[in-house]
């Protein structure tokens, strides 16, 4: 379509913009007047807080990267720099590493949310499908990111992850090396490390951007996970939706703060403020906590390949869950059995987090295994079988019936967004 | 508002299990003997440096553990923030020599300025083990953040010294500690009742020591400790007023919606 657009803009700048490049009429379009169903609860505040803190993780580490120095020798000693000499640098830093903690909390919560509300489901596969792939990104920045500081756990880490490559058959090695840039985690690893830490975040912006986009094709998900039948069932975004959101972000600050200002290393692992040491194993390895699901599922069974294989596949069966939940109801409110196996889901997931806490030994082995036998049954066998069987509650008539509970609505009176509905 | 209890229950569930997993991840500490719980001024929410303690910590440091451990991240200008003046340091740090060079460039020392960082006790890790039957003395820089247990730790560490239980081997040169993993360490007990001298009249028991010494290490590995804690308070405070304002303004918005 080439042609000026016809903007409705009054104001003769932003007209002549407009005009031009209809990006004020898109915003008004997708965040002022877009019509989002009236009956959401404070989950769907979450999408908005990944994003707010995805700013602030960019903001952070692009400020942390003007004083950090990517080189083994020098790296622990810069960070401990930016704490002391930096103005602010404790601020900056204490935030980022926390920030990155606070951003895994709140994606754990947005998919946990697309899960009970079968926000995955057609039409929106491809949102989905896109927030696995934010996912994806997300882990591998914030594992580099945490081999940047250079002490005993990023080191450690940075090895044991990286040599799980190794149990692929034949190229395993070679890969391992191309990673390393070297015949071990050195200086090169570092390096290279950092400059994917500073790119990764543009590529999650990217893809959030795309997210976004195919959000407002499809519209979004609501808690009773029928589509809206008219205006009567919908709200403007703004003033509605920005406002909601605005306490949600108040509250999760709240949170942020607390964590930043009174307990900055309570997530951290204390090993991490001892310089790396190739030499000198620390005795007990771990990731930081919200990799500690996949590091129980990893060493879940005896064999590394096979380990190796199922931690990847916890993450890849993500993909494609819109095709195994062959239930035509989305929202697990109106599906009484998928809605108990849903918490089994969480139970095991936390479970799995503490087992990958602890030494592999005595009760936490076959803990793990049972776990993580669950997580694989709950998506390769109860999501396919029970979308069958299951006999799922009626669904309310629209959204504003199921608000008011009363008979149905008139025929032809269509209520106005702002009117009671 | 009758979507609003199953949602609460639902994120309470939700908030609950996530809490849950961050707790208990804290790995399981490796030491049989949990370290004694002591009652620091430095902690809670509004928690400071007794000023006193951290200078009285310094001293024990000066005298006794800079024998062996360097403070390679502290500036002689951090002791500004417990109390010492510009000049005391100043003349602290001139009475510490450095490694120099002269103009036609012959190694020499110069006095030490409030900018220059600890002086480490030996040139090298090679000396440092060669002074201490093989162990390396670790910067203390961080120390009380390197280890689970913190400040504690430390301080148990310190008053942990006692005879090796009968049947215990110990080898020869390594020291018996009830805190220390695998009780085996490399440092000679180095703080005793009295090991030295306080000029302000405070107690020199062992126990008093320890805390000292372990508050001034607290000071050092977080010097931005008492700057966190009062932004930390009016940023919350002005967080919780922004919260209810804007929960304020959300009631009024949507007290006309059925949702
Ligand atoms: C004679 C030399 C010497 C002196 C003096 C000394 N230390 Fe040590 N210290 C060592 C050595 C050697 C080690 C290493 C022990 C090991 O790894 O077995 C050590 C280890 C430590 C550790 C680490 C323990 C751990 O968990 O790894 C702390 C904390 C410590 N010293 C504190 C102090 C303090 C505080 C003082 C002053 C009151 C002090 N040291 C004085 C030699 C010394
Ligand atoms: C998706 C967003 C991001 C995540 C999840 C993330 C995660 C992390 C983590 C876990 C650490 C280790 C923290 C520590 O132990 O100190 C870290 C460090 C770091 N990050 Fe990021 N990061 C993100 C974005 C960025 C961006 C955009 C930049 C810069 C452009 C950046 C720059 C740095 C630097 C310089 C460090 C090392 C300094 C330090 O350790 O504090 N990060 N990051």
């Amino acid at each position: 379509m080439v042609g000026l657009f016809h903007s409705d803009i009054k104001n003769p700048v932003l007209r002549w913009i407009d005009t031009r490049l209809p990006i004020l009429t898109m915003v008004q379009k997708e965040y002022g007047v877009f019509p989002t169903p009236k009956n959401f609860n404070y989950f769907w505040a979450f999408g908005g807080l990944a994003m707010v803190t995805l700013l602030i993780m960019i903001a952070t580490g692009v400020v942390l990267a003007m004083a950090y120095t990517p080189n083994t020798t020098m790296a622990f000693d810069s960070v401990e720099r930016i704490m002391r000499d930096v103005n602010y640098g404790w601020l900056l830093r204490y935030a980022h590493e926390n920030g990155a903690s606070m951003f895994f909390i709140v994606v754990y919560v947005h998919m946990f949310r697309g899960l009970y509300y079968g926000s995955y489901k057609n039409p929106r596969e491809l949102l989905w499908i896109l927030g696995v792939a934010i996912f994806l990104v997300m882990m591998a920045t914030a594992f580099m990111g945490y081999v940047l500081p250079w002490g005993q756990m990023s080191f450690w880490a940075a090895t044991v992850i990286t040599n799980l490559f190794s149990a692929i058959p034949v190229v395993g090695e070679p890969i391992v090396q191309w990673l390393w840039g070297g015949f071990s985690v050195g200086n090169p690893t570092l390096n290279r490390f950092f400059s994917l830490h500073y790119l990764l975040p543009f590529v999650l912006f990217a893809l959030v951007f795309l997210h976004v986009a195919a959000l407002h094709i499809t519209g979004s998900n609501n808690p009773l996970g029928i589509e809206p039948k008219g205006p009567q069932d919908t709200l403007p975004f703004h003033p509605y939706y920005t406002v909601k959101d605005s306490v949600a972000i108040c509250v999760y600050f709240i949170v942020f703060a607390l964590l930043v200002f009174f307990f900055p290393n309570y997530l951290g692992h204390a090993d991490n403020y001892i310089p790396a040491n190739p030499l000198l194993t620390p005795p007990h390895i771990v990731p930081d906590w919200y990799f500690l699901p996949y590091y129980a599922i990893l060493r879940a069974v005896p064999s590394k390949l096979g380990g190796v294989a199922l931690m990847f596949g916890a993450v890849l069966i993500l993909f494609v869950v819109p095709w195994l939940d062959t239930s035509k109801v989305r929202s697990a409110k109106f599906r009484p059995i998928y809605r108990v196996f849903f918490w089994v889901l969480v139970i095991s997931c936390v479970v799995l987090g503490v087992v990958g806490s602890q030494q592999p030994v005595g009760i936490w082995v076959p803990l793990g295994q049972v776990a993580t036998a669950y997580y694989f049954f709950h998506f390769l066998l109860l999501m396919p079988v029970l979308g069958k069987l299951e006999r799922t509650l009626p669904l309310p008539e629209s959204i504003s019936h199921a608000v008011l509970g009363g008979g149905p609505l008139p025929n032809g009176v269509a209520a106005k967004p702002m009117e009671k509905a | 508002m009758r979507t609003l209890r199953p949602t609460l229950i639902g994120a309470a569930l939700l908030g609950a299990a996530l809490l849950g997993a961050v707790v208990t991840a804290a790995p399981a500490r490796a030491q049989e003997e949990t370290e004694p719980s002591v009652n620091w001024s430095f902690s809670g929410l509004f928690g400071t440096f007794d000023r006193a303690a951290a200078q009285r910590g310094f001293q024990i440091y000066n005298q006794v553990c800079s024998n062996c451990h360097s403070l390679r991240q502290a500036y002689y200008r951090d002791l500004i923030g417990i109390g010492l003046s510009a000049q005391q340091v100043k003349d602290l740090a001139a009475s510490k020599r450095f490694p120099a060079l002269t103009e036609d460039g012959q190694p020499t020392d110069r006095p030490g300025l409030p900018s220059d960082h600890f002086r480490d006790p030996f040139p090298n890790e090679l000396a440092a083990r060669a002074a201490n039957g093989g162990g390396l003395p670790p910067d203390l820089s961080v120390i009380v953040k390197a280890r689970e247990g913190g400040p504690d730790y430390v301080y148990g560490i310190l008053t942990g010294f006692i005879d090796a239980p009968a049947g215990f081997k110990l080898m020869p040169g390594l020291n018996y500690n009830k805190y220390f993993p695998g009780h085996q360490i490399a440092m000679p007990q180095p703080l005793r009742d009295a090991t030295v001298t306080y000029i302000d009249g405070t107690s020199n028991a062992l126990d008093q020591e320890a805390r000292d010494v372990v508050t001034f290490l607290t000071y050092i590995a977080n010097p931005e400790l008492e700057e966190r804690h009062r932004m930390g308070v009016k940023v919350v405070l002005f967080l919780l007023f922004l919260t209810g304002l804007s929960y304020a303004v959300k009631r009024k918005l949507w007290a006309n919606v059925h949702h």
